[in-house]
């Protein structure tokens, strides 16, 4: 099956989903980037120095675990999770972003900026900035740089200028409007790091194609380590990308199950949540310069949205997925804050694994999952992101009385070195 | 009567046309039918009215606020159709929606013409509706006799240019440089290069817009546009000193 074959359709569309809705201004830079980046794809010296690079600079390929201890406790199918925690700056945002600054040098252009929602991809996307020579501007929601400030600590320490978003709910989708904004002015030297496979053509086939280093590897891993493959696998679905990154390595496969996690925050009914496809809530729009399933009222206007973790609070869904949900190619599955965290105290405890609470919607359904499967049944979760980088999310998440304690101990400080 | 046609019949009198905007219900309904009042007494002769949209992409910072205030405060689709409606029966200039095309694609594309219609305007404008997607809305608008309005801007090359001229009805719409709505634009051989090249893919009047905010842009443009377009130097002056500063300003910028 191959997804970004158009010959028989329309270019960028899959099904009903995608597309480009931009403005006029920014045609011939996206033209510019589809050229570039058809020209990337079809030239397998890129995807070799890609490759080569990932491996000498952020560790890859990442290992596949067998949960033993889980798999034992729940009692059904054998569980294994794919490591991308374990890459540099912390989860599978740095594919994305080193995949694109390569061509960004084939674009000969010198600045990047990018959007970011927990700080993650502003992390990947300041380091990948200050690896390559370029200038860097991280578009972050307010509100969002005021509970991520470690990530805006380490952007900024990496060169890169953080600017605070004060408009619309001051979160990811008010970050992605400010890096348009930015664009429309700067196009001519100016690459858009987009973090996720959403957004206009070519956006989710690009970084759906540097994020397929996560499933190509987890195939061939899983079939040396287990055997055979998985009969289901799991991946947390914020824009989509670390889950398209994996199942696309089973695309081929009928008899495996592809399941997304989205973040059902404080439940269904609630309103207060990002799950797009689980729950019933969102309907077809056209926003931030694409048509997918977005979270938003009767005049297309967004809703607000809400997820414990950062990653995942976002309106949209990739259109590649909203078009494989329709075919059945993949199940759409939420998970509330409250089961987050009970996932990710029970994984810390029984594996000492701290996946990053986005990571965890993967783990809560595959945990309710397994224990209906057989023994001999196979389970593969992508683990996207490490927590522990997240201490002050988690500690909050968890309500930690003594990190409280700490946190105001060391406020004190600051304070009395201020007099 | 057709866009073109009123333009030119409106030319007849004077050398360069003026479209203003407001942003529906803010700072309220009251206060844009305050700058609509103003703005037909200056004799302003076409309006956009923007429907308020949570993702406004394409504006600058002073739009944005306005975007988000209005619907912070409730503001509908209904209540925007019901004012372009009074507005379009108490005013002698045409009236033009102005928004984002999700508005458009969320009510359908058959009902969004005919209510633009029913209010009596006269077209739209969608700047994040690309030529690649408009094919459907622009054969229901000329069904309608409702005219979409094409942005020609200085990225655009001239194949894009004719393609975009072809599609064009009414008027086009010319960005006269990068960016966002609202910052400053130095009106010089750039932008009477971009009109030139504009001219020679489409016979339809040509607006200018994008940081057009004072008599001396109007002076550059008189006798090379047909339109100065005229978005955010009003709202911030309705901003810093109300309905007298907003008149001041008109008067200024027409005279």
């Amino acid at each position: 099956m191959d997804i970004f074959d158009f010959s028989d359709g329309r270019e960028g569309y899959y099904g009903e989903y995608g597309g480009v809705f931009l403005p006029e201004i920014l045609h011939a830079t996206i033209e510019e980037l589809l050229a570039c980046f058809r020209e990337c794809k079809t030239d397998p010296k890129f995807w070799q120095d890609y490759v080569a690079l990932l491996q000498n600079y952020s560790g890859r390929p990442t290992p596949i675990t067998h949960l033993e201890n889980l798999s034992r406790k729940l009692g059904g199918a054998q569980i294994y999770v794919k490591r991308d925690d374990l890459n540099h700056t912390g989860s599978h945002k740095i594919n994305n972003v080193m995949g694109q600054g390569l061509l960004c040098q084939k674009l000969g252009k010198r600045r990047v900026i990018a959007e970011t929602g927990a700080g993650q991809h502003g992390f990947a996307t300041a380091t990948m900035a200050a690896k390559f020579g370029f200038d860097c501007k991280i578009y972050m929601g307010a509100v969002d740089v005021a509970r991520q400030r470690p990530n805006v600590f380490w952007m900024e320490n990496l060169g890169a200028e953080v600017i605070a978003v004060e408009d619309g709910q001051k979160t990811l989708k008010d970050a992605v409007n400010e890096c348009m904004r930015d664009w429309v002015t700067n196009m001519a030297d100016t690459h858009y790091i987009l973090g996720t496979a959403c957004g206009p053509h070519p956006f989710p086939e690009m970084v759906s194609w540097f994020q397929s280093i996560i499933g190509m590897e987890a195939r061939e891993q899983i079939l040396k380590q287990a055997g055979r493959l998985p009969d289901r696998v799991y991946a947390c679905v914020g824009g989509g990308s670390n889950a398209m990154g994996i199942f696309q390595g089973f695309f081929d496969d009928d008899n495996v199950e592809l399941i997304g996690c989205e973040a059902g925050g404080y439940g269904v009914g609630s309103y207060m949540h990002s799950a797009r496809l689980a729950y019933d809530d969102a309907s077809v729009g056209v926003a931030q310069g694409y048509k997918t399933y977005f979270l938003q009222n009767d005049e297309g206007n967004m809703n607000e949205t809400h997820s414990v973790a950062a990653g995942l609070d976002y309106i949209g869904i990739n259109p590649i997925f909203a078009h494989l949900w329709e075919q059945g190619k993949v199940r759409f599955e939420a998970a509330t804050d409250i089961e987050v965290k009970e996932a990710l105290t029970l994984t810390m405890r029984t594996e000492g694994l701290i996946p990053a609470l986005e990571s965890t919607h993967a783990f809560v359904t595959a945990i309710k999952e397994a224990p209906s499967m057989g023994k001999d049944e196979i389970i593969l979760i992508n683990q996207s992101g490490r927590g522990d980088k997240d201490i002050f999310t988690i500690a909050d998440a968890l309500d930690d009385s003594k990190w409280k304690t700490f946190i105001a101990g060391k406020a004190d400080q600051y304070r009395s070195e201020k007099k | 009567m057709g866009l073109q046609t009123y333009i030119t019949e409106r030319k007849k009198d004077k050398d360069l046309l003026v479209m203003a905007h407001v942003v529906c219900g803010y700072p309220s309904f009251e206060d844009n039918m305050k700058e609509l009042e103003i703005m037909a007494e200056a004799g302003v002769d076409l309006v956009e009215l923007q429907f308020p949209f949570s993702e406004p992409s394409a504006d600058g910072p002073l739009f944005v606020r306005a975007n988000e205030a209005s619907l912070k405060s409730g503001t509908t689709i209904d209540q925007c159709f019901e004012f372009m409606h009074q507005a379009s029966q108490r005013f002698p200039f045409k009236i033009l929606m102005m928004g984002y095309y999700n508005t458009a694609f969320k009510m359908g594309e058959e009902v969004f013409v005919k209510r633009i219609k029913e209010a009596g305007g006269v077209g739209y404008i969608l700047p994040d509706l690309p030529v690649e997607e408009f094919a459907n809305l622009h054969r229901l608008s000329e069904q309608e006799g409702i005219e979409p309005i094409v942005l020609m801007t200085p990225t655009s090359t001239d194949g894009r240019l004719a393609k975009l001229g072809a599609a064009s009805r009414g008027m086009v719409y010319v960005v006269a440089r990068k960016g966002v709505t609202g910052s400053k634009t130095t009106m010089g051989d750039d932008v009477l290069s971009l009109i030139a090249r504009c001219r020679q893919h489409t016979e339809l009047p040509i607006g200018v817009g994008f940081g057009v905010s004072c008599k001396a842009d109007m002076d550059f443009l008189r006798g090379t546009a047909d339109l100065a377009i005229v978005g955010t130097a009003a709202l911030k002056t309705w901003e810093s000193s109300g309905a007298e500063g907003l008149k001041v300003f008109f008067a200024e910028l027409m005279a």
